[in-house]
């Protein structure tokens, strides 16, 4: 039995729950190769120090993607339905780091028959560095009957 | 609406902006392998990935995650016969060529999501430049950011996603290395 939110539970301004990992070289180089992401800076300590000027190996962009899918779904349950999502990169995020993802519900719409939009914005920050601003617009059911994932042509526009 | 371009830059990288190119197929047909190493990778438990009778019940059948989208388009990092390496969205690294701006970093980028990409689909991409914009000085060194998408539709011709990115591509600025390795 899964858990899913209903657009009737969420309120604007209201916060989502923080999520916190630690980042493990594991954590950057499983991302990279799952995003089929196999440029340097990401895997080699030598090129990402001496080529790049960087204090070591860091998060690759569409696994940080990835992982703010998965803070939003953890939220939603799995009808929640990703329909736009846009990020600004302010700072690389190293192995020892722990990343804190701290999310707030910023709007709320009407998206189709038994669905509404949710748009929320989120902090992704390690320590005292400020590192990704996040804004995604996620489609959840009104009602438990109702689906966002069955909304296709017109009804589905984020 | 795209911001508009400088009016300085080289005519080949003028009668860039606005046009569709390259167009390409993904390179092997989408599976589940990668979404399940990128379940783990980010420690995501959702069911209607790990679950047959949910991904079922929701979304009649086994999709991607939505936020994999690029994943399918890169390149394998060797294939046979390939002379030079292959690179994701050439478009930037054209851009950082033809205009003599060999550092680039990414700064936004935007995807809209469309229909669920599933499970043996074959999808076609094509890049777009929007803008590039007038010499600027940043911390990082002196460039030009750039404005650029990418569209994929599946084998049925839906559309499944649109990225939009914002890379800024620049030589690096010796002082400001100087600054950040604490010799000056």
């Amino acid at each position: 039995m899964t858990t899913n939110l209903l657009l009737g539970d969420v309120k604007e301004g209201a916060e989502l729950p923080i999520l916190e990992k630690e980042v493990k070289p594991v954590t950057v180089v499983l991302g990279a190769m799952a995003s089929r992401d196999w440029r340097p800076q990401h895997h080699d300590y030598k090129f990402a120090t001496e080529n790049n000027g960087l204090q070591d190996i860091f998060m690759n962009t569409p696994n940080l993607a990835a992982w703010f899918e998965r803070y939003l779904t953890d939220w939603t349950g799995p009808k929640g339905r990703l329909g736009r999502i846009k990020f600004r990169m302010k700072d690389s995020i190293y192995p020892g780091d722990t990343m804190r993802f701290a999310g707030k519900v910023t709007g709320i719409e009407k998206a189709a028959p038994g669905v509404g939009w949710v748009d929320v914005s989120i902090e992704l920050t390690a320590g005292e560095k400020d590192c990704v601003a996040c804004e995604a617009r996620i489609a959840v059911p009104e009602t438990p009957e109702a689906n966002p994932w069955k909304l296709r042509g017109d009804d589905w526009k984020p | 609406m795209a911001a508009q371009s400088a009016d300085d830059l080289p005519e080949e990288v003028q009668s860039w902006i606005g046009q569709e190119r390259y167009t390409e197929k993904t390179e092997f047909p989408i599976e589940m392998g990668y979404v399940l190493t990128t379940l783990s990778a980010t420690q995501n438990g959702n069911p209607l990935y790990w679950d047959e009778k949910v991904a079922e019940e929701l979304t009649d059948g086994p999709i991607t995650l939505p936020t994999m989208v690029s994943v399918w388009f890169r390149p394998h990092d060797w294939s046979p016969g390939r002379t030079e390496p292959a690179v994701p969205l050439q478009l930037h690294f054209d851009l950082k060529d033809r205009l003599g701006l060999p550092e680039a970093v990414m700064s936004d980028n935007t995807i809209v999501f469309g229909e669920p990409i599933r499970p043996g689909d074959e999808l076609t991409t094509t890049q777009i430049l929007y803008s590039v914009s007038p010499l600027k000085k940043t911390r990082v060194g002196r460039g030009r950011f750039w404005d650029f998408g990418v569209r994929i539709v599946n084998q049925r011709g839906e559309l499944c996603a649109e990225e939009r990115y914002t890379g800024f591509g620049y030589n690096r600025d010796p002082e400001a290395d100087a600054d950040r390795e604490g010799t000056k």
